[in-house]
């Protein structure tokens, strides 16, 4: 009968029986254990990396393999910049990047396209010059387009395979614990990153901010990160967020928001302990300041508000008018220090938000939600990525994923914009399907699904200005005359995912 | 209407357009249009830009249109006004335009 190295006696048949091995020693398998006792600084209790270059080196990154990002820095990130530089620098090539989402600050990407350092592009949105240039056929391959809840589903299932997800927290300790709401470029809930942080294969934080441990209490854990690299700025704090979200001033977007508001308070869902989500468009956040007058005056309160959390949530929160908050992003500084301060506003992360595949996410609990478009059809159906040109200039979001998830969902959109008409016969693409959008709101009227005679009903019993799609449409047309068709090209740029997986529409490239 | 110097009318903000009338001697009309809606609305901002100068009667100038998405009524508003002050008429019969 074999011994261990503690020479106890182990019979054969149990290690056989149990599939085991025998114990080899304390050290021996256990490779992030500390052996040497020394002092607090020892290097085996850090897993800080001095540079961005060793660090990748060390994550095994080669040519071919996808890195992720968040989007939490929104027009203020630096990291995603930062580190494609110095892997294009290092000549690792063809990467695939999955990006929660990328706006107008990374149109470096451009150059890491043509020199094939990226050759593959993953996000919810993209806008700017990337954008223009993707329209315009820079990519091989076209980009796909995701929603907020089909990114968690895609990583969740394997469909997304992270190998090295580069990270930029705002703060965290020597060992890898991060959140989001402390340090010099707070960003508030890190809930895209939270997914990637799960199943990344190697986990890379990036931060201006090391913070004594244990960094409590973390949204990114130390059981998952495995390397840390300090730079000088993770993001630029005045453009992560912009004070407190302003109401417009913009008479338009006021009489859209009050209408808006009056639906929701005319509509079956009204009532005490109902959920709430809105956009951060300037129609829909005024939705909200007009929504809160009718919950004081008929003494409704909220038992939650979900998604991009902001000032005017967390005011009603502290005003006791919404009993909890579920941030998957905080849109400003008020919501910053909110997801840090009080105990019912809640980090959560981009799966239990709205993906469509786990065992059941928040969308689906959701009563109402607001959301913008930029084009509507006379079949509901919304365009919020492309716009009246053509051109890649927006993002997916949350939006087809809170539109099906919610009792009732409102769409909020000028019926003119600059010239363009926002409903229209056919809209340039589709990234939420009309059979799962209830009501539009517009300046000059307001059309509910034919679909959702319940909502009809219960609206019809007021004085609001309901008339069918088909009339804003004409009216729409009437005043900003007939456009000339767009022009495309062949080529296919972007694939445009349902939150399922299935292809939902593709984006072409503009003619020149 | 004769040119004589340079008038402009207009604004750059979203539905608006700015408008800058300019001599072209005896060279006809020149549009220089540049607009957030040209590939949809570009013809039909033309026909206006057109039909408008030939209402006042204007058959020599250089137009240029900086156009934020304005509607067909504010386009003709902004160039009747530019070329009115290109013209050096400060008395406008504003009745008189229909």
């Amino acid at each position: 009968m074999p011994n261990n190295i503690i020479n106890h006696e182990i019979p054969d048949v149990i290690l056989k029986q149990y599939g085991r091995d025998h114990f080899s020693g304390a050290y021996t398998n256990t490779p992030h254990v500390r052996v040497d006792k020394g002092n607090r600084s020892l290097p085996r209790l850090s897993k800080i990396i001095d540079t961005l270059e060793q660090v990748i080196l060390k994550s095994g990154l080669k040519d071919g393999m996808t890195i992720s990002f968040h989007h939490h820095f929104r027009g203020g990130d630096k990291v995603v910049n930062m580190v494609m530089e110095v892997i294009s620098h290092m000549g690792i090539r063809n990467l695939t990047v999955a990006a929660s989402s990328l706006t107008t600050v990374h149109a470096p990407m451009i150059k890491h396209i043509k020199d094939g350092t990226v050759s593959q592009i993953y996000t919810s949105g993209i806008r700017g010059e990337l954008a223009e240039a993707i329209s315009n056929g820079l990519m091989d391959n076209p980009i796909i387009i995701h929603s907020h809840g089909g990114r968690a589903r895609a990583i969740e299932t394997g469909q997304i395979k992270i190998d090295v997800a580069f990270m930029g927290v705002p703060s965290c300790d020597v060992y890898g614990n991060a959140n989001g709401y402390t340090g010099t470029s707070a960003c508030g809930s890190l809930g895209y990153a939270k997914v990637d942080a799960l199943y990344a294969k190697k986990v890379v934080l990036i931060t201006d901010f090391i913070t004594e441990y244990p960094n409590t209490p973390f949204s990114i854990h130390q059981d998952q990160v495995d390397y840390i690299v300090q730079v000088d700025q993770v993001g630029d704090p005045a453009k992560i967020s912009t004070g407190a979200t302003r109401y417009t001033t913009n008479p338009r977007d006021i009489l859209i928001g009050s209408l808006a508001a009056q639906v929701i308070a005319c509509s079956g869902y009204f009532e005490d302990g109902f959920s709430l989500q809105t956009g951060s468009g300037g129609a829909s956040l005024i939705t909200t300041k007009f929504l809160r007058e009718y919950m004081e005056k008929q003494n409704v309160h909220a038992s939650w508000a979900l998604g991009g959390i902001n000032a005017q949530l967390v005011k009603m929160h502290e005003d006791g008018l919404i009993k909890r908050l579920l941030d998957v992003q905080s849109f400003d500084s008020e919501a910053i220090r909110s997801i840090g301060a009080n105990r019912y506003h809640s980090e959560i992360d981009a799966s239990y938000y709205a993906n469509p595949l786990n065992k059941g996410c928040a969308v689906n609990k959701l009563n109402v939600v607001v959301l913008s478009a930029l084009e509507i059809d006379t079949n509901f159906n919304v365009n919020v990525l492309t716009g009246s040109d053509g051109i890649l200039r927006g993002a997916s979001g949350g939006h087809s994923d809170t539109a099906i998830g919610s009792g009732l969902s409102i769409v909020v959109a000028p019926l003119i914009r600059g010239r363009s008409a926002s409903v229209v016969n056919d809209i340039q693409t589709i990234i939420t399907p009309g059979s799962t959008v209830d009501v539009l709101v517009t300046d000059r009227g307001i059309a509910v699904n034919p679909r959702r005679k319940d909502i009809a009903e219960d609206l019809s019993r007021y004085k609001l200005p309901i008339v069918p799609i088909q009339v804003l449409k004409e009216k729409a047309q009437k005043i900003a005359g007939i456009p000339e068709p767009i022009n495309f090209e062949k080529k296919v740029v972007a694939v445009v995912e349902y939150r399922d997986g299935t292809v939902l529409d593709v984006v072409r490239q503009v003619k020149a | 209407m004769k040119i004589v110097k340079t008038g402009a009318a207009g604004t750059l903000e979203s539905s608006d357009v700015m408008i800058t009338v300019r001599s072209n001697g005896s060279n006809g009309i020149e549009i220089d249009l540049n607009s957030i809606v040209e590939k949809q609305f570009g013809k039909q901002i033309h026909a206006v830009v057109k039909k408008t100068l030939a209402d006042l009667q204007v058959e020599d100038a250089l137009i240029g249109v900086q156009d934020k998405g304005a509607l067909d009524c504010a386009i003709e508003a902004r160039l009747i006004t530019a070329v009115y002050r290109a013209a050096g008429i400060e008395q406008v019969n504003w009745e008189a335009l229909s």
